[in-house]
């Protein structure tokens, strides 16, 4: 593939541009789609830039479909991916499910929006218990929570290797904020950043003569037998595990001394990285702790950040009523840090909401 | 000492013998099938898509690379292979539930795209993989688990007719044809014609199949000739309802 950006540069641009880019970046041949806000606009650029580089798009007839096409096209062994929010995600659970079973490398851009139901086309993080354990899977996927426009940028690109290295499903979990806001973020080739592009490769339509060269491909997904399937869980489960330390990511700071925590992710944690220093400048010891990967989840890091900051107390702020804490607790089942919490169902939070909250709980 | 039938190079042996019922029409489909990929030479080719349902079961009958997919959502798949894919033979296999119910979205969406896809439906009255419940194609006044007392159009309308509203949707270049197991001759022209159309990309493919269920029609073999001769031929008209070669060329 020859280079798309050329001189890595800056640029001044939606998130959803952000998102077109990167999967172009990353060598996704297909995307398949269907209209949601807020995530239009991925298919308004992809539409555009896709023909120069001569890559392709379907708009498909729902949601569903636009979740068993990409599952198609990555299963022949080329780079897909869609796009979806809200209802739009409830629905591709159906597929994301597919994906998760047979072991597909489908990348899944989230822009969350709110809910439940249709909810709002604007903003929220109540899609989280949805696209980490959404489907009737045991949530063998993996889940990057973006907190702006250069991390969209980098974890898709991230994504895309991820899925074809090791064959689980990925999803880039943003929000409205960050699709519709404009913010400025280095574009680069991937190989500029030192970056091997994971090549695809089919598990159908493989080639060669069959029955002479070799068996066919014939991919299952439903089994006869209850020890069957049960394998197969146990193997995906176990694969899975192994994989878990290379993939945890998360950002901390000031964790070393401190009486609270302030435990956020997304585009929340830039709220609460700001009300953490501002409290420090007050004299108030806060502490950051942000998870980038949902799934999995660095719970390990979170215990130890609870350890040697000696802190109390905690306080989780989400835009939702208790998705990201409801996973975090059961990730840290066990420590006896008291949790206190800042739900703003739907809503953005700010430094001030944090600061406000942090006073009247120390 | 008569020769035994020979079997097409394109089926898979260790899958043999096939696990639908004794008397089921699937098994006659899929003959048609594999002699129509030995006769176009399309093995290494083709990706073999199949629904849930009793259509599942043929997930390793041919030679040939396959995956299974979800209740409904076979043609979406085959679609995404084959944009990803053109050079490949998309061959989907469904059942009239999942193509007519609950993947109908699916089915009439891309015919209206004119999606180069071969898909193939087995129409069998009912839901046979569940237990024989009532399909969008079940005759009037039949008999199934979910209308014991049989179907009321009243309730419940009639019976769907694929080939008729799919050839009134699709745009120049697509194949729709509705053939039965009865008329074998006839089946395989139809689903070799849907493989051509497919393989000179002119256009979307379609061959609804009537096909036998004796284990939930409760029938016998003369009873279930009888039902699907002098029933379900009456209410769907097999033949071929739109070709871009015009009537009988190819
Ligand atoms: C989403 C979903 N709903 C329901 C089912 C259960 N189910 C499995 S097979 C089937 C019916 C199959 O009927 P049909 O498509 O007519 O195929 P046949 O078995 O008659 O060949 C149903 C409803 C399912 N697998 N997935
Ligand atoms: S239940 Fe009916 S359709 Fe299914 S295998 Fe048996 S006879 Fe065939
Ligand atoms: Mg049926």
């Amino acid at each position: 593939m020859g280079k798309i950006i050329g001189e890595p540069k800056k640029a001044f641009i939606t998130g959803n541009e952000a998102v077109a880019w990167a999967c172009l970046v990353s060598g996704a041949e297909i995307m398949f789609g269907y209209p949601i806000t807020p995530q239009n606009e991925v298919m308004h650029y992809w539409t555009r830039l896709a023909p120069k580089y001569d890559r392709r798009f379907l708009q498909t007839e729902d949601e569903l479909s636009a979740g068993f096409t990409t599952c198609g096209a990555v299963q022949s062994g080329v780079k897909a991916f869609t796009a979806t929010a809200g209802p739009g995600n409830v629905l591709m659970q159906e597929p994301f499910g597919m994906a998760e079973a047979m072991r597909l490398p489908l990348v899944a851009m989230i822009q969350q929006r709110g809910g439940p139901s249709s909810g709002t086309v604007i903003y929220s993080q109540q899609e989280v218990t949805l696209t980490t354990f959404g489907g009737n899977g045991e949530g063998h996927r993996i889940v990057y929570s973006t907190s702006g426009h250069q991390e969209i940028y980098d974890y898709l690109i991230k994504a895309f290797n991820v899925a074809w290295k090791y064959r689980f499903p990925v999803f880039v979990l943003g929000d409205g904020y960050q699709a519709k806001m404009r913010e400025p973020l280095e574009m680069y080739d991937p190989e500029d950043h030192g970056i091997e592009l994971v090549k695809p490769y089919p598990l159908i339509g493989l080639g060669g003569k069959i029955g002479e060269e070799r068996e066919p491909s014939h991919l299952c997904n439903i089994y006869s037998m209850e020890e069957e399937l049960y394998d197969v869980v146990m193997k995906m489960a176990a694969e899975y595990e192994a994989i878990t330390p290379q993939l945890m990511e998360w950002e901390e700071e000031f964790c070393e001394d401190a009486d609270i925590l302030i435990v956020s992710h997304g585009v929340v944690a830039r709220a609460a990285y700001d009300a953490v220093k501002a409290l420090r400048s007050q004299g108030i010891k806060a502490a950051y702790f942000r998870p980038i990967s949902l799934r999995p989840f660095p719970a390990q890091q979170l215990r130890d950040a609870i350890a040697k900051s000696g802190a109390k107390k905690m306080l989780v702020a989400e835009s939702a009523y208790g998705q990201f804490e409801r996973l975090l607790k059961q990730e840290i089942y066990g420590e006896t840090i008291k949790i206190e919490h800042l739900f703003m169902p739907g809503v953005g939070i700010i430094d001030y909401d944090v600061i406000e909250k942090v006073k009247s709980i120390l | 000492m008569m020769a035994a039938p020979a079997v097409p190079k394109s089926w898979y042996l260790p899958s043999k013998p096939h696990k639908f019922c004794p008397g089921c029409g699937h098994g006659i489909v899929l003959k048609a099938l594999g002699e129509v990929i030995d006769e176009l030479d399309i093995q290494n080719d083709t990706i073999f898509g199949c629904d849930i349902g009793c259509s599942l079961l043929s997930w390793d009958f041919f030679n040939c690379d396959s995956t299974q997919t979800h209740h409904g959502r076979t043609t979406p798949v085959m679609v995404g292979i084959k944009r990803a894919r053109p050079e490949l033979v998309c061959i989907g296999y469904m059942g009239d539930g999942g193509g007519y119910s609950i993947g109908s979205q699916h089915l009439l969406n891309s015919a209206v795209r004119n999606e180069k896809i071969t898909l193939i439906l087995v129409n069998n009255t009912n839901y046979g993989m569940t237990g024989g419940q009532m399909a969008p194609t079940t005759l009037p006044g039949q008999k199934t688990e979910t209308s014991p007392f049989g179907r009321d159009p009243q309730l419940t309308g009639y019976p769907t007719m694929g080939p008729e509203f799919l050839a009134e949707l699709t745009s120049e270049g697509a194949f729709i044809a509705r053939a039965t197991v009865s008329k074998y001759r006839q089946l395989k022209k139809h689903l070799k014609n849907a493989i051509i159309n497919q393989m000179e990309g002119n256009g979307f493919s379609f061959v609804e199949v009537l096909s036998t269920c004796p284990t939930n029609w409760k029938t016998n073999a003369q009873q279930t000739w009888a039902f699907l001769e002098d029933q379900m031929e009456k209410q769907f008209p097999v033949g071929e309802f739109k070709s871009p070669w015009g009537k009988g060329v190819k």
